[in-house]
């Protein structure tokens, strides 16, 4: 609950500071202590200290594993502006308004992260992805970053309406909004309920982009600006994944039989479309965002999982993944163009920036001593022992071995290409603020259970 | 003591990323890895207490270092090819030959995690660390078709090892006690076709690693376009990955499924050899000819092992040190050749015993041990292996057999057109060969000798694990 109330609070604030405050790097500033202050709020609560006793009629529960997520959420926005402050200056004329949009998401992701409610469900999602459709058309003046707002609106309102419905009809069959098992003595109307967790499953698959209702990403990705592409590929994608887990455990584990021939459909189908597609992109940018998709396929194993290893798969995945994509992200905003050929001979004249991309593009790709390998491990080991078939996993490593292809072909491009890099005006401190990114990586890569000490006592 | 195995070579990797001048990094890297080469003598002749640390407690993975008498060898193998490659390709001068040497180095230190782990999750490291430095070395310093090239061999034992890493996570979890150590695997719960799950995604790996005939096309063309010291890494030491994770891991862990396996494997290998025989016959270019020799060398060691004979393993464990001598020293004669002729193909060669007749005799030298002529070191392995591969089948053994006479005829006709005839204008440019290239030659010649004449130390090392195997 702390986490709720700070982080819209700190919302208001930031919108205040926007003209209240002059000067970017302060507003900057205010944003990280605001996280700093925020985390210490959230830690607080697991600690059993509240801003204020809230009765939320168990619409909320809060978990240690919901308020760890919710810790890890801050600490990753707070890398994320830590490093990306300036270039989040340089869109639009108001950075505040920007760090303002930040903590509703924020809020957004804490309520997904502890919701005992459809209805919670809906309004953490659509706080969430208010700011989402902001933040795509903030660079006003680019008609594709125009386009990409509206159609992340139009298609992401239009999923919205199809999650109300399917949590209509879920209320029509049970009468409760509450997040319980379903009971099929209760269930008077089984048609009623299978089709609302049918448009629950499609709305959710939408909010993670999953196949096949993935089409939005590619064009909304590419399309937003890059450092806010950054943002809702890592963080806001991650808290809508905590709710489809938390959902899905609950409402669409005791019809196993039937969900267990869907759900590895759309993996297989979003691993294929994701890696397949990416393979074939001439713009990092968007192979990125297709490759953004395939991870998702991966984060879709989590749904298998009633072990530790999915929950502490998902986190560990969660958390890599985005230190990966932040760190590359953060790369390639500081090119001209978002080309292969921009990253031609960056090794030459670059060698630490290549180097980090490089340990960014292996950890994307699982490969040992990064933390993206020990994030698949997880992965691999949650869904072999729910018992989910040994062939899902097999082809899920033969989509992972593709992913090396295009991945490795952007170390390519910076390795083992001739030409100059078009690439921007890089101080040293953006480039050590990099390497912790990378650092951070690697250690997880050796050390994962880091990650983990704070989950359990 | 088996911690310097990994440290000494990882750590002067790390130090030669910041030494600018090539002598010097030169210098260090052969003093490193001759101090490998010390403490690798020093295990062989007394053994060493295993190092054991833990790692990721959650997971209850273990640093667990192991060196019985198959890792020794191989260990040993890793330690006398290093510093002879170093040694022999000093002259060569790539650019950035710091980077150059650490990425060579890094790649030791995987390879010999890789013959030192006795737990799995530490072995899935070292395996893939092995790998990616090999990857940049052979796309940034190889030949012209090096990217295309290298990506093709990185994506394939890629696949592999993603292939054995969900068959580690398989077995795991079919232990009782939930641990990656070599001895809990031994004891996991897997039955009938769990077994041969597991046999199968472990045996991709390898047979990719190896390779064997089918997974065996990225072999030639990353020996000919990578750079002739990685080439020699890879030929000599890194395939002895695969034989090495049948031998050790394959084997004692999934036994039934091993010998519901033997027939396809041995066959598939058999045709292997030949297929790659017919094909070294009809090369011209001697980094090619090597290649398919090795493939051939590597299928039969394959087939021996899966004769599931004790005299067909225990060549094999002898064969794959002696291999590994023998075509580094066939590497290192043909490097010499092109680094001072600028040519491979073997039409352009000639008269090499004329104008080089050290260097003539050592070639000849050579390639009488690649054909397993007596009182060489591949006598002794490849006449155990044919042994237990007559013992296995007498047509199986028949059809292996043929390889000796290919063999005989691709290496002959190398030597015949290298060594003898006229004086070619290319042979004629090369200058006197430097010492130190020299000194290495001979000194692998003395060990082909040697251990030909004199097999027994190979015997007495590897028996313990050939023990291990067969006891159970």
């Amino acid at each position: 609950m702390n986490a709720i109330i700070v982080s819209a609070f700190l919302g208001v604030v930031m919108m205040f500071a926007s003209w209240s405050i002059k000067g970017e790097n302060k507003q900057k500033n205010i944003a990280l202590f605001g996280l700093i202050f925020l985390i210490l709020a959230n830690l607080a609560q697991m600690n059993g200290w509240f801003v204020a006793e809230v009765e939320t009629n168990n619409m909320l529960s809060f978990t240690r594993f919901g308020l760890y997520t919710n810790t890890l959420f801050y600490c990753l926005t707070f890398i994320y502006i830590w490093i990306n402050g300036e270039e989040i200056s340089k869109i639009g004329n108001h950075a505040a308004d920007f760090y303002a949009l930040f903590f509703f998401i924020l809020c957004g992701a804490s309520i997904l992260t502890s919701f005992n409610n459809l209805l919670m469900l809906f309004i953490g999602i659509e706080i969430l992805s208010i700011p989402l459709y902001i933040l795509t058309g903030s660079d006003k003046k680019s008609l594709f970053s125009n386009e990409a707002a509206i159609k992340y609106f139009l298609m992401g309102s239009f999923s919205t309406g199809i999650l109300l419905l399917g949590i209509t009809f879920i209320y029509g069959a049970t009468g409760s909004f509450n997040l319980i098992p379903p009971d099929p003595s209760i269930l008077n109307e089984q048609f009623m309920y299978s089709a609302g967790l049918i448009l629950i499953f499609a709305a959710m698959n939408f909010k993670v982009s999953a196949a096949p209702f993935h089409f939005w990403t590619p064009d909304v990705y590419d399309g937003a600006p890059t450092v806010f592409t950054s943002f809702m590929a890592t963080i806001a994608k991650s808290a809508g994944f905590i709710a489809f887990i938390n959902i899905y455990l609950v409402q669409y584990k005791p019809f196993e039989k039937t969900w267990g021939i869907i759900l590895p459909l759309v993996i297989v189908s979003t691993l294929m479309v994701g890696n397949v597609t990416a393979v074939f992109q001439r713009s990092v940018k968007r192979m990125l965002t297709y490759s953004s998709i395939a991870q998702a396929g991966f984060m879709l194993f989590a749904l298998y999982g009633t072990s530790s290893f999915a929950n502490e798969g998902i986190l560990l995945y969660m958390v890599v993944y985005s230190l990966a994509s932040i760190g590359i992200f953060a790369v390639l905003v500081k090119m001209k163009e978002n080309s292969f050929e921009a990253f031609h001979g960056l090794a030459k004249t670059h060698p630490l920036i290549a180097f980090l991309t490089t340990v960014f593009l292996c950890s994307l790709a699982g490969i040992p001593i990064t933390g993206g390998f020990f994030a698949k491990y997880y992965m691999i080991n949650a869904v072999l022992i729910a018992g989910a078939g040994i062939w899902l996993v097999v082809v899920a490593m033969i989509f992972a071995s593709i992913s090396v292809y295009y991945y490795f072909k952007l170390i390519q491009a910076m390795y083992f290409v001739p030409g100059t890099p078009a690439i921007g005006e890089l101080d040293k401190t953006y480039t050590y603020k990099l390497a912790v990114i990378a650092i951070l990586i690697l250690v997880l890569g050796v050390f994962p259970n880091l990650l983990f000490n704070y989950l359990y006592f | 003591m088996l911690l310097s195995f990994i440290l000494i070579p990882f750590v002067t990797a790390l130090l030669l990323l910041f030494i600018k001048n090539d002598k010097s990094a030169n210098t260090i890297a052969i003093v490193s890895t001759l101090g490998t080469l010390v403490a690798a003598i020093v295990v062989a002749g007394n053994g060493a207490v295993d190092f054991n640390a833990p790692w990721i407690p959650v997971l209850h993975a273990q640093f667990l270092l192991h060196a019985d008498g198959l890792a020794t060898i191989l260990v040993l193998l890793t330690a006398i090819s290093f510093p002879a490659i170093i040694i022999a390709t000093s002259q060569n001068q790539p650019k950035q030959k710091n980077i150059f040497l650490s990425l060579l180095l890094f790649t030791q230190c995987g390879l010999m995690g890789v013959f030192l782990s006795g737990d799995a999750l530490l072995f899935y490291f070292f395996w893939e660390l092995a790998l990616i430095p090999v990857y940049f070395l052979s796309s940034i310093w190889g030949g012209e078709r090096r990217i295309a090239v290298t990506f093709k061999f990185f994506i394939y034992t890629f696949l592999g090892s993603l292939m054995m890493l969900i068959g580690i996570i398989y077995v795991y979890m079919h232990t009782s006690d939930q641990s990656f150590l070599i001895t809990s695997f031994a004891k996991a719960n897997l039955i009938g076709g769990q077994q041969v799950t597991a046999f199968a995604l472990f045996f991709i790996a390898f047979a990719i690693k190896m390779p064997i005939f089918p997974l065996h096309t990225w072999q030639p063309d990353a020996y000919e376009q990578s750079p002739t010291a990685v080439t020699m890494v890879m030929s000599a030491v890194m395939v002895k990955m695969g034989l090495y994770g049948i031998l050790r891991w394959l084997l004692p862990l999934f036994p039934t499924a091993f010998v519901a396996h033997i027939h396809v494997v041995v066959i598939l290998s058999v045709i292997g050899i030949l297929y790659a025989s017919f094909i070294a016959i009809r090369q011209d270019d001697i980094k090619r000819l090597i290649a398919y020799s090795s493939i051939a060398h590597i299928g039969l060691m394959n087939a021996a092992i899966f004769s599931h004979l004790q005299i067909g393993i225990q060549g094999a464990m002898i064969q794959l040190f002696s291999h590994g001598i023998n075509v580094l020293g066939l590497w290192i004669v043909a490097d010499i050749i092109e680094q001072q002729t600028g040519t491979r193909s073997m039409q352009q060669m000639g008269g090499l015993a004329k104008k080089q007749p050290t260097l003539a005799i050592l070639l000849v030298g050579f390639a009488l041990a690649n054909i397993a002529l007596p009182l060489t070191n591949a006598f002794v392995g490849e006449f155990l292996m044919f042994n237990s591969l007559f013992q296995y089948n007498v047509w199986v053994g028949a059809a292996a057999g043929v390889s000796i006479i290919l063999a005989a005829i691709y290496t002959l006709n190398m030597v015949q057109k290298v060594a003898y005839g006229e004086v070619s204008t290319q042979i004629n440019q090369m200058q006197t060969i430097n010492k130190p290239a020299q000194i290495v030659l001979i000194f692998l010649l003395i060990i082909v000798f040697v251990t030909g004449v004199f097999p027994q130390p190979l015997f007495d090392l590897t028996a313990d694990s050939l023990q291990q195997i067969f006891v159970k």
